[in-house]
């Protein structure tokens, strides 16, 4: 478990373990991006978020995303570790971390895989409310997608 | 033929349930098993555009030819990871729906 670098789990996330997952004597820089459940969105107080998962998938997805890196930066090493069940204020939803020998490819990789997550890892929020439950629904996901990779390389290389 | 139909968030609720058997003449494709489901629950055939499919756990097309025993899955638009800058909207659960 120490050194899964795709997992999906509904235990808290810790930073440590992804960064774990890709250290390694070659790397002269990590990168650990971890997103947070924040109070408000869209001008309402956000309780906490639910997150579900088609956990196979999710991984399987992550994979993926790994081999798109891999294609593209060979030498970084990536981590992606995202959680389900209901997650509080403050606390993480996904945790990933790249390691590379220089600083540039590790922020990139960082910013390319959180793009490629939130556009078609099988994970939906289900964000509560003060009045009520909303269920937050952003792409149509489509790994074929070249403009959707296309998106998260510019963002990741700009 | 028999295949087993899996639903996540939004679309689990709509059914009312996460996990389908349905019974499809042969042959069938991913969106033969969609057609069908979305004609026995009205709720969420608004949903007919905007679904992602996986078969057996892989991302699959919704032309996708289906066997015997396949595991689909329907995926309304996904949120994962954090904020939503680039996201569409939210919805609202109404009666029964809503979890809490």
């Amino acid at each position: 478990m120490q050194d899964t670098p795709y997992r999906v789990t509904s235990e808290p996330l810790d930073e440590r373990l992804a960064r774990a997952a890709v250290a390694g004597a070659a790397a002269g820089a990590v990168t650990v991006f971890t997103g947070t459940v924040r109070n408000h969105n869209a001008g309402h107080r956000v309780l906490w978020i639910d997150y579900e998962a088609y956990a196979p998938l999710a991984v399987k997805t992550f994979e993926r995303i790994g081999d798109e890196v891999r294609e593209r930066w060979p030498d970084v090493r990536l981590a992606i570790h995202h959680r389900t069940g209901r997650v509080e204020i403050g606390d993480a939803s996904v945790v990933i971390a790249a390691a590379s020998a220089h600083r540039a490819d590790a922020f990139a990789v960082c910013r390319y895989a959180i793009e490629r997550v939130k556009q078609i890892a099988p994970i939906w929020k289900h964000e509560h409310l003060e009045d009520g439950a909303v269920w937050v629904e952003g792409a149509t996901a489509d790994p074929d997608d070249r403009g959707a990779v296309d998106t998260a390389l510019q963002r990741a290389c700009t | 033929m028999h295949v087993s139909i899996r639903l996540f968030a939004r679309l689990r609720e709509l059914a009312g349930a996460d996990e389908i058997e349905q019974t499809l003449p042969a042959p069938a494709t991913a969106q033969d098993a969609w057609d069908a489901l979305a004609r026995e629950r009205p709720a969420l055939a608004p949903y007919a555009r905007t679904i992602s499919c996986a078969v057996n756990e892989t991302y699959a097309r919704l032309t996708t030819p289906l066997k015997d025993g396949d595991v689909v899955a329907f995926l309304p638009p996904v949120s994962g990871g954090c904020g939503i800058r680039d996201a569409g909207c939210g919805i609202r659960d109404e009666g029964s729906g809503m979890r809490d």
